[in-house]
């Protein structure tokens, strides 16, 4: 058992945590929703920070753009929907739950001194298969970010299920709220051009660059951070952008709501397909080292990039750029048809109440 | 103090986590029920990286030029300890817990999603987001159907 190294690092671990505790009592003391909400955002980035201080670089990128953007659009579209701005209070209910809490969260601090301590690098889960997939990743698969090359190649099974559930999500979403395209069937509401001048040329310029750094993100994966599931989201995040600032009726011409669900399941064909041409290629479902036949693999110089002690795994690569890119166009199309089914139904809604 | 410093992070989650199951527990809004369960879902996902932190490591981008240097990056840490701990003289984190929570952070902004879809469909068909109104109302309703005896 090593006592923690007592830097810098780990004072920013424990400031950062301090701030997380006190965001989440806000939270817990807050009335209004819309303050939660918020707060919540807040809460999201500050725990983004922490994750790049405990070296989870690809969790940080993806708790910034989900926890701190998508969540508080899909949450702010809930309670425009719900109308619950304040929820009301009942103290008496409150003790039960408080006690309980206390209980409970005293058994589990009791439980954590059973745990290995902050950092120890002779940890169970540490030193044993951590360090496997770190020794053999860049052997195996030839990218440097071993998060990437796990999520898309050794356990890609795992992530064919994840990008399902997303679109499984889309599904659900879209059969309780609708697709929301009766939005383009509202009369138009006019909006002055004079007026939001400042964020219509801002965002103007800042959706190209948006869309550009997602493809950075996503072709970038096996390299740094970022990957399918991040790109995806920055993605989506541009054209919900464009939603807020020009209005729902312009975004849905430019990104039909057809378009949207059907990219979706696109996405989950591209990914299951590569699978699948690895079968007929002679190997496993998503065993990207039979990606391509054997007669495409020798057209193709193996120290392409004149390194003759680096065997380049072309299978590997494009095995894991393509099912990136179903991941991409899945994540993606999936948060725009959900962001379509909240905001199309909130026009639906006023103009339903105006009719009654 | 000691114990305090090595077993902060888990404390802290342990906190996080509970609040959130207060919140589910008491708050009788579904909205902030939904909160609730974000938060719990965000203290599991802290737990997770918090297990997979190495001391004095760096983020799981395998470094190829320093792998030939031999020298390790993020700290000046003692040779021995990167001789022992290391990967071709670099100190990483476990990456294997960064996947797991990489993919449950956008499966649970989906789920969140459909739960929050759940509680507009409720406030239409109910009228409110209040669990104990939404009570009391089907409770009525069901008083209602029943034919008289």
């Amino acid at each position: 058992m090593s006592t923690p190294i007592l830097d810098a690092s780990f004072a920013l671990n424990v400031a950062l945590l301090l701030m997380l505790v006190a965001i989440a009592f806000a939270v817990v003391r807050t009335r209004s929703l819309l303050a939660a909400i918020l707060l919540m955002s807040v809460y999201s980035l500050a725990s983004a920070a922490w994750l790049m201080v405990a070296d989870a670089a690809d969790v940080a990128f993806t708790e910034a753009v989900v926890g701190a953007g998508v969540s508080t659009i899909v949450l702010l579209g809930a309670i425009l929907l719900a109308r619950g701005e304040t929820e009301r209070v009942n103290w008496k209910l409150m003790i039960v739950p408080g006690v309980l809490a206390a209980v409970v969260g005293g058994v589990l601090i009791y439980a954590a001194s059973g745990l290995p301590n902050y950092g120890d690098p002779a940890s169970p889960a540490n030193s044993h298969v951590g360090r496997a997939y770190l020794e053999a990743t860049y052997r195996d698969i030839g990218a440097p970010n071993v998060v990437t090359a796990v999520l898309a190649s050794y356990r890609g099974f795992d992530t064919l299920g994840e990008t399902v559930v997303i679109f499984a999500a889309c599904i659900g979403v879209a059969l309780m709220l609708g697709f929301g395209s009766r939005a383009t069937l509202a009369p138009p509401t006019e909006i002055p051009n004079d007026q939001h001048v400042v964020l219509r040329v801002v965002a103007k310029l800042l959706i190209p660059l948006i869309v550009l750094f997602a493809f950075y993100v996503q072709f970038h994966g096996d390299l740094g951070a970022g990957g399918g599931f991040q790109a995806g989201v920055i993605m989506a995040v541009a054209i919900i952008l464009h939603a807020l600032v020009f209005g729902l009726r312009a975004t849905m011409a430019a990104v039909p709501v057809s378009l949207a669900r059907s990219v979706a399941a696109l996405g989950v064909v591209v990914y299951a397909g590569v699978g699948i041409v690895c079968i007929i290629n002679g190997g496993g479902f998503l065993d990207y080292d039979y990606l391509f036949s054997p007669r495409v693999e020798a057209m193709i110089p193996a120290n392409l990039l004149g390194d003759p002690n680096h065997v380049h795994h072309w299978g590997q690569h494009f095995g894991i750029l393509f099912i990136e890119i179903g991941v991409l166009l899945t994540v993606s199309a999936t948060i725009v048809t959900m962001f379509y089914g909240f905001a199309g139904r909130t026009i639906e809604t006023i103009e339903a109440e105006r009719r009654t | 103090m000691t114990w305090l410093a090595s077993h902060f992070n888990y404390v802290v989650v342990v906190i996080l986590m509970m609040a959130g199951l207060f919140i589910v527990f008491s708050s009788g809004n579904l909205i902030k029920r939904m909160i609730g369960l974000a938060m719990f879902q965000t203290s599991t996902g802290l737990f997770y990286i918090t297990l997979s932190k190495v001391s004095g490591g760096t983020a799981a981008i395998t470094l190829k030029a320093d792998s030939e240097t031999g020298r390790a990056l993020a700290a000046p840490l003692d040779p021995a300890y990167v001789a022992q701990f290391g990967v071709d003289g670099v100190v990483y984190s476990n990456p294997l817990p960064h996947v797991l929570i990489l993919t449950a952070i956008v499966v649970g902004v989906a789920t969140l999603a459909v739960g929050l879809a759940i509680a507009v469909r409720v406030r239409e068909a109910y009228g409110t987001v209040e669990a104990d109104e939404i009570d009391a109302l089907s409770r009525v309703a069901a008083e209602q159907a029943e034919p008289a005896p």
